[in-house]
């Protein structure tokens, strides 16, 4: 790490507190994202996972503290900052085909119409055949399965070479196949560019071989380190506050919640981490 | 006999719906509203597209009865009726933008809105004693007073709404079909659901005009609808709307020139037969073209 550490950090929070009313997300915290670096989220439901999305795409605010996006406050529409959203059912009358959901990511923001309709195709063309879309490209999006459309919207945020890319539980509802595929995308363009990756997720498994270092907030409270160090009984226990068993097996996590309380809590983070330990055999 | 009976008063009801006596001279004496019905046609057609995206539909028809509410009371206050629609159409819009930001809320708010709205058109009409054509002809719509200064507002409103939707096309685009990632690329979400709404209100404001507000989807949803069963994309749903929702409106004035009958009859029945057609045609596309989707389904499977 040494030698990155002269060069300007990726995203930097400095004292960053957030709550909602009595609820607080988290305090106190300190952190800094090298260039590069494959950074996933952990938590369970309401912990502040998506809320710190947010706070890094610039549509959240902290209630103190500071974060630096590449070098700058953090803003909306950071042409660094490419975003993948949780898949959502799409209606099937929705205009939009394949292609047209990508090309939203190359100029949907900008204002008037598109006037260079040459270059902007190709671009759709090349960003459709480096997510394995060519195929599907005139089907209307609403057709499309699950999977179809997270392999579109990673396409859709790589669209202007983004240097960071946020995503939200970009895995959630695909099939096992598709979040391996889908993931394995996301870590293409993290190695190939250096990019930086921001994964919120319920569940590292499906990523585990890529993560760099993970955050896992909880209860108000948070541990950064890498997977070996946070994806410990030890320290999860510290983080809920409640006796909390850690099981690793054939490099995969089974987080289980040691009393009843903290299984409740946690029921969410289970609910992913177990189904996929079984059906990882098949793979 | 009965059955004498029967086809005199059968041909008795088609002569009332189609009258082509005279022809020539009656397109001539209404051609300026054939050119109202084709200027709201291409309002219709860009419109809808949007009204589609956004899934407004709902909202259309609330802003035209507001709108009916609007012109009522300058009917009874003696003020042009027209500007009286203009004015509730954009009152009611900006309530509905400002009042219901997400989608969900925003359909509460314009069922909350529109029976008001509706009641005070009524109170307004049965305090009016003018000609009585005038209060069925709002919620009916007319034909046969469409003056110069009319049809140039017309004009004046469809090149305004056209060059704001243009200006506002990409970015309304991206907020519509998927406002996540839009907010994310720092797209005014905000903004330009209200600027869409404002041109909203102008676009029915006009259409009440000649379609009635009753019958205003006809002429702002039902194009765009039937476009949309039969393409996804977007240049060519755009092109298809414009198309349709000139034979419903155009068509619907040639036709209900002659006869006794309120124009919106003929404008909706079109419409909808525009919209059973495109249904088949989609439904059976989706079926057999390899855009579909379900053709290596359908061979796996035959």
């Amino acid at each position: 790490m040494t030698h990155v550490q002269h060069a300007p950090a990726s995203i930097e929070i400095a004292n960053g507190a957030l709550s909602f009313g009595q609820r607080d997300l988290w305090q106190d915290l300190n952190l800094r994202v090298e260039q590069g670096e494959y950074f996933a989220v952990l938590g369970p439901n309401g912990s502040g996972k998506s809320t710190f999305l947010k706070v890094v795409l610039g549509l959240t605010h902290m209630n103190s503290g500071q974060i630096s996006v590449l070098g700058a406050p953090a803003r909306a529409g950071n042409p660094g900052v490419g975003y993948v959203p949780q898949q959502k059912s799409i209606s099937q009358n929705t205009p939009m085909r394949a292609r047209d959901l990508v090309g939203l990511g190359i100029d949907g923001h900008k204002w008037g119409i598109r006037l260079n309709t040459r270059s902007y195709r190709s671009k759709v063309d090349e960003l459709l055949e480096a997510v394995g879309a060519t195929e599907y490209a005139n089907v209307p999006v609403g057709l499309l399965s699950g999977g179809e459309q997270q392999r579109l919207r990673i396409a859709q945020a790589l669209a202007n070479d983004p240097q960071i890319l946020l995503a939200d539980e970009a895995l959630l509802s695909l099939d096992l196949h598709h979040q391996y595929a889908v993931s394995d995308l996301i870590h293409q363009y993290n190695k190939r560019h250096n990019a930086t990756v921001v994964f919120v997720t319920h569940e590292i498994n499906p990523i585990i071989d890529h993560v760099d270092r993970v955050l896992y907030l909880a209860n108000g409270r948070f541990t950064v380190g890498t997977v070996e160090q946070v994806m410990t009984s030890e320290v999860l226990s510290d983080l809920y506050q409640t006796h909390v068993e850690v099981i690793r097996s054939n490099g995969r996590y089974i987080v289980v919640g040691g009393d009843q309380n903290a299984e409740h809590e946690m029921r969410q983070g289970l609910e992913h981490a177990l189904p996929a330990d079984p059906a990882k055999g098949h793979h | 006999m009965n059955s004498l009976v029967l086809g005199v008063t059968a041909s008795d009801l088609l002569s009332r719906i189609f009258v082509f006596d005279r022809y020539g001279e009656l397109v001539d004496l209404l051609s300026q509203s054939i050119w109202a019905g084709a200027v709201l046609g291409v309002i219709g057609g860009f419109v809808g597209m949007f009204i589609m995206m956004r899934d407004h539909a709902f909202a259309v028809h609330g802003i035209a009865e507001i709108s009916f509410a609007g012109a009522a009371l300058f009917l009874l206050l003696g003020f042009n009726v027209v500007t009286g629609s203009l004015v509730g159409s954009i009152v009611a819009a900006l309530l509905i933008g400002l009042l219901g930001v997400q989608r969900a809320e925003s359909n509460s708010v314009i069922g909350v809105l529109m029976p008001f709205g509706l009641g005070l058109g009524i109170l307004f009409l049965s305090l009016y004693e003018g000609r009585s054509a005038n209060k069925f002809s709002l919620l009916t719509g007319q034909i046969v007073s469409i003056s110069d200064s009319q049809l140039s507002t017309m004009m004046i409103g469809a090149v305004v709404i056209i060059a704001a939707l243009v200006a506002l096309w990409r970015p309304l685009t991206f907020a519509s079909v998927d406002p996540d990632v839009a907010r994310a690329k720092g797209v005014p979400l905000g903004f330009l659901s209200l600027a869409f709404m404002v041109i909203l209100g102008i676009a029915v404001a006009l259409s009440v005009q000649v379609v009635g507000s009753l019958l205003v989807l006809a002429l702002l949803v039902t194009p765009a609808a039937s476009a949309l069963q039969v393409t996804a994309s977007p240049l060519k749903a755009l092109i298809f709307s414009v198309i349709f929702a000139e034979l419903a409106i155009v068509g619907g004035i040639m036709l209900a020139l002659a006869g006794t009958l309120p124009i919106s009859p003929y404008v909706t029945t079109i419409s909808f037969i525009i919209y059973i057609i495109c249904r088949i045609t989609g439904g059976y596309k989706r079926r057999n073209s390899a855009s579909g989707r379900h053709l290596g389904a359908v061979k796996v499977a035959s």
